[in-house]
């Protein structure tokens, strides 16, 4: 998708603001939407990429005046909606409910089976390279140039480096490729490659770019020998 | 502390209030709880591992034994995943990483422009700077300027290389060893190791100098 997220070279978003510390948590309710973000996986309301591409549909305006476990609850209702897990009015009258009581909590259930589900997944992860049997079409060294064309769903291939040309630097072999997996079309595992970019190539000569390279992971649908 | 000094300059922005997005988690937790999707000890749990347990003193960890070690540096470099996995550390959001070393002529920085990948088993959850557009969009155009708002001054004659984690492989950086370190002990080399430094918009430097 073209949207706001893929933020890649865009101006006019400000220094970085960097405290020191911060806590973990800015707010109590992060702790939760943190741990829903698996657990709704488990009931298979979303994978991975599927829910990069629902923080992806956010209005753009909001997108930029939105904390960051704002986006994943957008992405949450989003998907669960269309899962038959949350029903739009009810979510909303109990929005209303806890934001006139405050005090009152979510209700209690203890899952133990999920703490032991959850400390296998912190500790093991998820696995998303897959073997193929097409051989891959480039190899370290050659030259590649990134395809142009506009997106309309979700897709890694980040704006700033679209018709741009840069060097292949590691050959992963294949992964699950995000394209189709997000849009539900299917994990069609394809050839996943590093790919440098001199500044200058993506840039031109601009103030700072001397002597700098950007590199990228991209999927082989995305390059066109150059 | 009040939510006021916590929020960064995105958050005074948002459209809803602290207020309301805990009622909007709490109505979405309720309704999860009573489907029988979500524990609240799983919640206790979750949060307390990336509060408590994975942070970024194990990446700091992991390069002080690279200081120290030879051996394990190469097999490091060679393959991050497996020499983490040596440590005991490895898994969610980092089932693949990638270590990169810093060197008098290279400095390497880390960022995702398209959402907030980072490598969790080493450095835990990304502070808010990292996920913010300021940081995702400039750090792979004006690098150099936003390692200089970190207090990093890189001559040109250094080259630059940034990494957009835009697959699931992860990516961070092994800083160098400051001077004046020699017979440093692991736990005290571990120290100096900053959040920063292991993403690259930092350096590390001895106490003093």
């Amino acid at each position: 998708m073209d949207g706001i997220h893929d933020l890649g070279g865009k101006h006019g978003h400000g220094p970085v603001v960097h405290p020191p510390s911060e806590p973990v948590f800015g707010s109590d309710w992060e702790r939760s939407v943190l741990t829903m973000f698996p657990a709704m996986a488990m009931a298979g309301a979303f994978n991975l990429d599927a829910f990069r591409s629902g923080m992806e549909q956010i209005p753009a305006a909001e997108y930029l005046t939105s904390r960051y476990y704002e986006h994943w609850m957008h992405s949450m209702v989003l998907h669960g909606t269309a899962a038959g897990i949350f029903d739009r009015e009810d979510l909303a009258a109990r929005t209303r409910h806890y934001l006139e009581h405050p005090e009152e909590e979510a209700p209690k259930a203890s899952k133990p089976e999920q703490v032991e589900a959850l400390a296998g997944l912190i500790a093991h992860g998820d696995d998303y390279r897959r073997e193929v049997d097409a051989a891959p079409r480039y190899a370290v060294g050659d030259t590649v140039r990134v395809l142009a064309d506009a997106s309309t769903t979700h897709t890694r291939r980040a704006g700033y480096v679209r018709g741009h040309v840069g060097v292949v630097t590691h050959a992963h072999g294949a992964y699950v490729y995000p394209d189709t997996h997000a849009t539900g079309e299917g994990e069609n595992p394809e050839h996943l490659y590093t790919v440098r970019f001199t500044a200058e190539e993506l840039w031109g000569a601009e103030a700072g770019s001397a002597n700098t390279v950007v590199h990228i992971d991209l999927w082989e649908p995305y390059l066109t020998t150059a | 502390m009040s939510v006021d000094q916590k929020i960064q300059p995105v958050e005074g922005l948002s459209m809803h209030s602290d207020a309301e997005l805990a009622a909007r988690a709490k109505a979405m937790e309720a309704i999860l709880v009573e489907k029988g999707l979500i524990g609240s000890d799983a919640i206790d749990y979750m949060s307390s591992v990336y509060e408590n347990e994975v942070g970024p003193q194990i990446g700091a960890s992991i390069v002080a034994k690279a200081w120290t070690d030879p051996e394990f540096k190469e097999r490091l470099l060679a393959d991050a995943t497996k020499a983490c996995q040596e440590l005991g550390f490895g898994g969610m959001q980092g089932e693949e990483m990638t270590v990169l070393e810093n060197t008098p002529d290279v400095h390497h920085l880390v960022v995702c422009t398209l959402c907030s990948c980072y490598p969790w088993p080493v450095l835990g959850l990304p502070p808010n700077w990292y996920k913010y557009p300021a940081y995702r969009s400039r750090a792979v155009r004006d690098p150099r300027g936003v390692m200089e708002e970190f207090g990093l001054d890189l001559p040109d004659s250094v080259e630059v290389r940034v990494w957009d984690s835009s697959a699931e492989l992860r990516y961070w950086v092994l800083p160098m060893r400051p001077a004046g370190t020699d017979g440093w002990t692991e736990e005290q080399l571990a120290e100096l190791v900053t959040r920063d430094a292991l993403i690259g918009v930092g350096d590390v430097t001895r106490p003093g100098v």
